[in-house]
């Protein structure tokens, strides 16, 4: 369902994406793993177009993405995302930052929304917290109140740039395990992270990026076993 | 010798009656001057080069020139180019205006800068349209943030609306003027005015603080 194809990104003379290919397939989890620098969140953020590809194709369910006259909008709505630092409006409650959206962009009423907000609330552990504000909450709280956000709009694919990178340690477990729920329930998982655990374990795919292009793509088992590449040993060693 | 208010007594529901026209300039003045800063404000972080230009040059004039410069021009030139007299009352709310305009979309172009980039890309990534993110997400936090600020603003616009005595209103400087004149004693109105104006720009601020108190309860 998306389509990578030959993505270039370059901000001034600086190249971070040297041309990527790959697909996803509707209901894939696939972690992007890679050293700092790699261009693992440029890549992701072409994907929803927060960052525009220099050249090169992103194609999301039959459309180029990159075509001048594509609705962004639309691919938007259908494209989640989930910030290393939550990003939750400050100023709205946890129950209005998950409708938001939902009113606002797709037009369903108050009490519709609401409803659906409580119920994505709970599905996270939070529908005790829908009144308070986010300021009141703690870093794997808040995260897991950007997740609900994201499945508010019913989204086919979901990005997570490095969800857990932000929290303190004893908070990650919460949202992975959130995370780890989502997995495999149809919805498109992309997921930059720096959690070997969870990607070995949630994960059906590992691309590894280093210098701005996927030098090994396998099933997590493969990668974390019996990696192909030097450079991937090399960071595996660093990280395990 | 000394000071004597027994002889401005009789007078002084008059000078109070300056507090509505003073009140009603400020009010109308801090109105537009807001609309029109937030639209400037907008214009200047625009991408659009014409409207950025627009916007600076709008800034750099009315703020590098003097106050009652702008309201004389106002009041005697619009009559001269146009043929259309207009009150002075009128005049005086639309220099204030267009005058606070500049300084208030300088202010609302800083809060709007200080709100973290990540807001607008969140809004992004839902669907939502630039324009909603601004008036729905980004301004609501820009506001908060420069509401001390504005309120300088207000505090300044009522204080410094005391030069509208030039071309005549009879705002509460106006009348403290007259009534000096009237008993050749100028001290005591000009005391009781100074007053009005003290107790004026001390209730804006205990609004003030109270509407921030409740502003802040999201904090």
């Amino acid at each position: 369902m998306i389509n990578v194809e030959n993505l270039h990104k370059s901000y001034g003379s600086l190249q971070v994406l040297k041309g990527i290919n790959t697909q996803v397939e509707k209901g894939e989890v696939v972690t992007i793993i890679g050293p700092s620098g790699s261009g693992k969140s440029t890549f992701l953020r072409c994907i929803n177009l927060l960052e525009v590809p220099t050249k090169g194709k992103v194609i999301i369910d039959g459309t180029d993405i990159t075509e001048k006259n594509t609705n962004i909008k639309k691919i938007r709505e259908n494209v989640g995302m989930v910030f290393q630092h939550f990003h939750l409006f400050p100023h709205k409650t946890v129950l209005q930052n998950v409708t938001y959206a939902p009113i606002k962009v797709k037009g369903l009423s108050k009490s519709e929304a609401e409803k659906m907000g409580k119920e994505l609330l709970a599905r996270v552990g939070l529908a005790d917290k829908a009144n308070v504000y986010p300021s009141r909450l703690s870093g794997g709280q808040k995260q897991r109140v950007a997740i609900a956000r994201a499945l508010a709009m019913n989204p086919e694919v979901i990005l997570f740039d490095e969800p857990t990178s932000a929290l303190d340690p004893e908070m990650v477990k919460e949202v992975l395990e959130v995370m780890k729920s989502l997995a495999h329930t149809g919805i498109t998982m992309l997921i930059v992270t720096h959690e070997m655990g969870f990607a070995r374990e949630a994960a059906n795919r590992v691309l590894f990026l280093d210098g701005g292009v996927v030098v090994e793509d396998a099933p997590p088992a493969e990668f974390f076993t019996n990696p192909k590449t030097d450079r991937a040993k090399e960071f595996l060693e660093k990280m395990l | 010798m000394g000071l004597d208010f027994q002889q401005f007594i009789p007078s002084l529901p008059y000078l109070l009656k300056g507090i509505t026209v003073t009140l009603q300039i400020v009010v109308v003045a801090g109105i537009i001057g807001f609309v029109l800063g937030i639209v400037l404000s907008i214009f200047k972080l625009s991408k659009i080069p014409v409207l950025s230009w627009i916007a600076a040059i709008y800034t750099s004039v009315f703020r590098g020139t003097p106050l009652v410069l702008q309201l004389m021009i106002i009041y005697f030139g619009v009559p001269q180019l146009t043929g259309i007299q207009i009150e002075p009352a009128v005049a005086a709310i639309l220099s204030f205006g267009l005058n606070s305009a500049a300084y208030i979309s300088e202010i609302i172009r800083a809060g709007i800068l200080a709100v973290d980039r990540g807001q607008k890309e969140a809004a992004m990534a839902l669907g939502v349209s630039p324009r909603q993110a601004m008036f729905d997400l980004i301004l609501p936090q820009a506001l908060k943030n420069i509401f001390p600020a504005l309120i300088n603003e207000a505090v300044s616009l009522t204080k410094e609306s005391a030069v509208v005595t030039v071309i005549g209103v009879t705002d509460i400087m106006r009348r403290a003027y007259i009534m000096g004149g009237e008993k050749y004693a100028y001290l005591e109105p000009m005391i009781l005015a100074g007053l009005i104006y003290y107790v004026l720009v001390m209730i804006l601020t205990t609004l003030a603080k109270a509407v921030e108190r409740r502003m802040r309860r999201s904090d």
